[in-house]
């Protein structure tokens, strides 16, 4: 069953599937984002795969790498019973690191794409509503990314003594660009 | 009616709004009709001029769980608009992930779901034994220990869900019966692990240690005085008018919508959809058991309800049919690269202690490679997407978390609904700060 959700990506939309794989029972496509919305609605609209639920969606940082980051979407298909894993490639560049939005296949794309904007600092192009979730914001930068030190502090309300900002949290900041949402 | 209470009229009533709000009557759908004067009271205030407030609701609200925040536009009591803020518990759960062993991991995937912790314990554990490829390696013994466990928590955590939220709506005694019960369920879990709240008590290819000696007789003794004092609650609220006012037809959501907000467990089996990854995906040794999944109709309060305290029945059956089938055997996978040396073999060899020495450092050198692994958590799907990058640290640890994908369809409950009704809808969803906000 769930090597067939390959098989048809493969056979309906061979232009928009960089690369598939399996691994430890799991199925991967790699898609191109030009195309991703294509394949995402192709997903959940086709009756034969029927992805009615979108479980998750994260981001993945493979810093160093070229693109950088992997947007990836957990789908499930209630009727059928079967899982598929999606990614899409974005570059670290300002004008690259974005995908579409896919609000209008899932409501729950709303706030899974708000954490992964939050945390990862991807733009979801066309979203409602991208704000930040889990993170304040008045935040700098975006937590989740491997060159955001872990020990980095930013805290609202400064006791008197302490220094202005630690070392790293001044590089941090001087590297940020990306505040706010244009 | 003058012309500035014209101009107060209330906007056009959004269509997700109509489906549970008459402005004819000024009631939800499914409530009873009023008696005459008190009809004639509610055409007479519909005619009062209203303004709209913003108000904030929590996140030190009581009812909010201190950990949500919810401003709602209100045109007198009636929710306009919401916008549900979440955050306020974020303690950087996968950040810390990155920076730490793979064993090291369970102390915090305990304080996702604080309510129960040995749910999480097993889902994690089994993600990384998926990417590990030994899932069908692991002791059958210690698959039977964590379904045990596991449906301990559950009840744990339906009945905290369940007797919380009615204790916010006034019927404190209810809590006290759920604490107690509650505290049986600690007892065994506490047998288990020697915690009674953050157990840490799966490892990664097994359990820590085996049951105790008497945990089996315990146990059955144990699951019917919960279950009496699960009769008592009901009796005590399921025939009462203040009780079902304020479930029955509140906090509708139709099974489409729970589908498309990615909601998961009771609360999208009160749909009527019978989605359960117990049933669906069976996992570990799940399908040896004889259980039903629990469904209701209507996608309301009462629904979620019913759907709890059923669910509760089923994992007390599931848990009597393991105690029988629980064969002997080991409790860990017997593999030096994860399973940590006998405690004799430490103290007493060289190489034990090497081995001791290299996987408390070093950490499980899981090979690379990334996967998706599900379980049935007591919220709904609690999946854990893992990423190795060959190190014996996680390159990536990501919860799926139930909670979260409910709370985000908590806005479209409320609007429409009475202020009074967010505090009974919001704890139907049961949602657990610890993991929502990670």
């Amino acid at each position: 069953m769930a090597q067939s959700v390959l098989r048809i990506l493969q056979e309906r939309v061979p232009h928009a599937i960089v690369e598939t794989g399996s691994y430890v029972g799991d199925d991967m496509a790699l898609v191109e984002r030009d195309h991703l919305i294509e394949v995402l609605t192709l997903l959940k609209e086709d009756p034969s795969l029927d992805f009615s639920m979108l479980t998750d969606l994260t981001v993945v940082d493979w810093l160093g790498q070229d693109p950088r980051f992997e947007v990836v979407y957990q789908l499930y298909s209630i009727h059928h019973k079967h899982r598929v894993r999606i990614k899409a490639s974005v570059g670290e560049a300002e004008d690259q690191c974005w995908v579409p939005t896919a609000t209008g296949l899932w409501m729950a794309a709303a706030w899974a794409e708000r954490e992964a904007w939050d945390l990862y600092g991807v733009r979801f192009r066309g979203h409602p509503d991208l704000r930040r979730i889990l993170m304040y914001e008045e935040f700098v930068g975006h937590p989740l990314r491997k060159d955001y030190p872990q020990n980095a502090r930013q805290p609202l309300i400064r006791r008197p003594d302490a220094p202005a900002t630690d070392d790293q949290t001044t590089r941090l900041l001087a590297n940020s660009h990306d505040r706010r949402v244009e | 009616m003058t012309a500035a209470t014209e101009l107060r009229q209330p906007p056009t009533v959004a269509s997700d709004l109509a489906q549970t709000y008459d402005p004819a009557t000024g009631r939800q759908a499914g409530e009873s009709p009023l008696s005459p004067s008190m009809q004639q009271f509610a055409e007479e205030a519909a005619q009062l001029p209203t303004e709209e407030v913003i108000v904030n609701m929590g996140p030190s609200h009581p009812a909010m769980h201190g950990t949500v925040r919810v401003v709602l536009r209100i045109d007198g009591e009636l929710i306009k608009d919401a916008d549900v803020q979440v955050g306020y518990l974020h303690r950087g759960f996968e950040k810390e992930c990155e920076g730490s062993t793979w064993s090291q991991i369970f102390p915090y995937v305990d304080r996702l779901n604080y309510v129960s912790p040995m749910l999480n314990n097993v889902g994690f554990a089994m993600a990384v034994e998926k990417l590990l490829g030994i899932t069908d390696q692991v002791p059958e013994r210690a698959e039977y220990i964590r379904v045990i466990a596991g449906e301990l928590a559950r009840i744990s955590d339906h009945l905290t869900c369940i007797t919380a939220s009615l204790a916010e709506l006034g019927g404190l005694t209810t809590f006290f019966y759920g604490n107690r019960a509650r505290e049986h369920v600690w007892e065994l879990l506490e047998d288990l692990s020697g915690a009674r709240l953050t157990h840490s008590y799966a490892r990664i290819g097994g359990v820590a240690w085996d049951l105790t000696e008497d945990f089996a007789d315990k146990t059955r003794v144990k699951l019917e005085k919960i279950r009496g004092y699960i009769t008592d609650i009901r009796t005590l609220v399921e025939r009462n008018r203040i009780f079902l006012d304020r479930m029955e037809g509140v906090g509708v959501i139709s099974a489409a919508d729970a589908i498309s907000y990615g909601i998961t467990g009771p609360c999208l089996r009160a749909c009527d959809v019978a989605y359960d990854v117990r049933r669906d995906q069976p996992y570990s040794v799940y399908d040896h058991f004889d259980f039903d999944v629990a469904v209701s109709e209507g996608g309301d309060n009462l629904a979620r309800y019913l759907v709890r305290i059923e669910e509760m029945a089923q994992s007390m059956s599931i848990i009597e049919q393991a105690l029988v089938q629980i064969p002997p055997g080991p409790v860990i996978i017997d593999d030096p690269i994860v399973a940590l040396p006998a405690k004799r073999e430490v103290y007493n060899s060289i190489e034990g202690m090497i081995a001791h020495f290299k996987l408390i450092m070093d950490g499980i050198k899981v090979p690379p490679g990334e996967a998706y692994s599900y379980t049935e958590g007591g919220n709904g799907e609690l999946g854990f997407y893992v990423v190795s990058d060959g190190s014996g640290r996680p390159y990536k640890c990501r919860c799926r978390p139930p909670s979260f994908y409910t709370t985000s369809a908590l806005r479209q409950m409320i609007v429409g609904a009475n202020i009074a009704d967010v505090v009974p809808i919001f704890g139907s969803i049961n949602m657990i700060g610890g993991e929502c906000d990670r």
